[in-house]
């Protein structure tokens, strides 16, 4: 697939009125150097596509008063690098292991909706998992339930 | 309807559990035709592969006859016999645009499991884990497909439902190990394992113009249906010292091109097996690579191996020195069947590659258990045990 490569980097204020940037805890000051993390995918399709007029692709778009976002070319042809960030430094005890199993780290839904993104841009639909899952309810499947279940909010984005 | 559960380590059975239904507007519906057993499925079945859950539906290898398409499926219609790859490919990402089909960025439902084990996630498979897509598996009367534009391919005329279902992994998996490792004519390649994937590895390797194939294994049966089925030449592990005769057999060089089709669980006759075993079973390894370290030993200076044996996690006692100072090439992968599936379907067509002889024992889905254990055992000269279902045979 070819990409326009004169495509700029677009450094975009997202969301109602394009509002600048505010942090409400500092950067330096966040326990977990991570929770500050750009959480990037790379699209197989021309950075236009992915945020015609700096406008983020849903479902990504429903939270965007919150992110920071870019997109920019990828090397080789490889499409468009999406990268958005929480405006707030999520905190300590909601990137916590616990916070996480809990489902309270909002990076979670973040990294949900940067991979659904990904995939309605490139493939048109969200693949959904079988249902229901398995078919015989164990305390080690309830586990990994809860693990997979948390899964697509979770890796290395 | 009646499915293949997985129930905990080493315990299978046959269970109802809910028909599948069409979950994306690019899914179909598959009655089961057939489908088969394969080695990597014994490393779920024996506990080596991690988040499988009790009721797991396993399987990946089969072919069936479309009964409901989503909205969005333009290649096939109620009715068409297929076989269906068994990862799964969205078709349009970087990976699955390059060829890289199990590699897909967007079918792994469970993508931070994978993240966490390998640092990327894998595509997503049909029954092999929650890490690798929690996707149910394929003994089951009735499999959703998803992507089957991409990874569902009509069978062609004249090739039969046994023939073709190996057109689904074992055929493609093999022809990736030759195709990736580099033969080339004029090569020596050297395969270890003759199941169904060395077997196919070995027809590859051949049909991509290869010099001399050998096919190592210990099985009596097995080797006899290599040589015989195949072309290939064979050697008995547990009668010769492998890699002595390998460098006789190679003018002193060692082949060209080693491809490993065992897997995790492997065998040998040395103490390494020993070690391997005992290292394994104290979870002190996860995967036992016996036949990665022989091929790595055996294969020339320069030389490629390709490792297609499933593997899991962790290994001991990996030669890498062997690797940087003999200066090979070592690759891996899952099968990426979308890439050669229509091209190998016309070549069974052509009778350039056969599979039928791999389908040693053939019972009705509700036998599945019993299959399993013939396979594991590899008794009655078992090579692969065939299930069959409800859907219309071609």
């Amino acid at each position: 697939m070819k990409h326009v490569k004169s495509a700029l980097v677009v450094a975009a204020a997202v969301g109602t009125g394009a509002v600048a940037a505010r942090r409400t805890r500092s950067r330096a000051a966040a326990g977990d150097e991570s929770a500050d993390r750009w959480l990037t995918v790379t699209i197989n399709r021309a950075p236009t596509d992915v945020m015609p007029d700096g406008t983020l692709p849903q479902p990504l778009d429903r939270m965007a008063d919150r992110l920071e976002a870019r997109v920019r070319p990828a090397p080789g042809d490889r499409g468009a690098e999406l990268a958005v960030r929480l405006r707030e430094t999520p905190s300590d005890a909601e990137t916590s292991l616990p916070g996480r199993l809990a489902g309270e780290d909002p990076r979670q839904e973040v990294r949900t909706a940067l991979r659904e993104a990904k995939a309605i841009l490139e493939a048109g639909e969200v693949m959904l998992p079988d249902t229901p899952p398995t078919t015989k309810e164990t305390p080690v499947g309830k586990a990994i339930g809860m693990v997979a279940r948390r899964s697509g909010g979770e890796g290395v984005l | 309807m009646k499915a293949l559960c997985w129930q905990g380590v080493n315990e299978l059975s046959v269970e109802q559990v809910p028909d599948p239904e069409l979950r994306n507007d690019q899914d179909v519906i598959v009655r089961l035709v057939a489908g088969t057993t394969c080695g990597s499925d014994l490393h779920l079945i024996g506990g080596y592969i991690p988040a499988m859950r009790a009721g797991d539906v396993i399987g990946h290898e089969f072919l069936g006859e479309v009964v409901e398409t989503g909205s969005a499926v333009r290649r096939h219609k109620v009715g068409d016999r297929v076989v269906v790859a068994s990862f799964v490919g969205c078709g349009r990402c970087w990976y699955c645009a390059n060829d890289l089909w199990s590699l897909c960025d967007n079918t792994n439902t469970n993508p931070g499991i994978g993240q966490a084990l390998f640092g990327y996630e894998s595509g997503g498979i049909f029954g092999y884990s929650h890490a690798m897509g929690g996707l149910r598996g394929s003994h089951a009367e009735y499999v959703r497909v998803p992507f089957a534009d991409y990874g569902a391919f009509p069978v062609p005329d004249g090739v039969d439902d046994v023939s073709a279902l190996f057109a689904s992994d074992s055929v493609p998996t093999g022809w990736m190990g030759a195709d990736l490792g580099g033969v080339k004519p004029g090569d020596v390649v050297a395969v270890w394992g003759c199941g169904a994937v060395g077997q196919m590895a070995a027809r590859a390797a051949i049909l991509l113009g290869a010099e001399r194939v050998i096919s190592i294994d210990r099985i009596p049966e097995r080797l006899e249906m290599t040589e015989r089925h195949i072309g290939s030449e064979t050697l008995d592990y547990t009668s010769t010292d492998v890699a002595a005769e390998l460098r006789e057999r190679t003018g002193g060089r060692g082949p060209d091109v080693c491809i490993e089709a065992v897997g995790m669980e492997a065998h040998s006759d040395g103490p390494m097996h020993l070690y391997d075993q005992v290292k394994q079973q104290l979870r002190l390894q996860t995967d036992r690579p016996t036949a990665v370290r022989q091929a790595v030993h055996a294969c020339r200076k320069g030389g490629t191996v390709f490792v297609l044996g499933v593997f899991a996690g962790m290994v001991d006692k990996f030669p890498l020195g062997a690797v940087v100072n003999k200066g090979l090439t070592v690759r891996g992968a899952q099968q990426h069947g979308q890439r050669y599936i229509p091209m190998l379907l016309d070549r069974m067509a052509r009778g350039e590659i056969s599979t039928a002889h791999l389908a040693t024992h053939t019972m009705p889905l509700e036998r599945a258990v019993e299959g399993y254990d013939m396979f594991k055992e590899k008794s009655d000269g078992c090579v692969r045990a065939v299930f069959t279902g409800p859907g219309r045979t071609g």
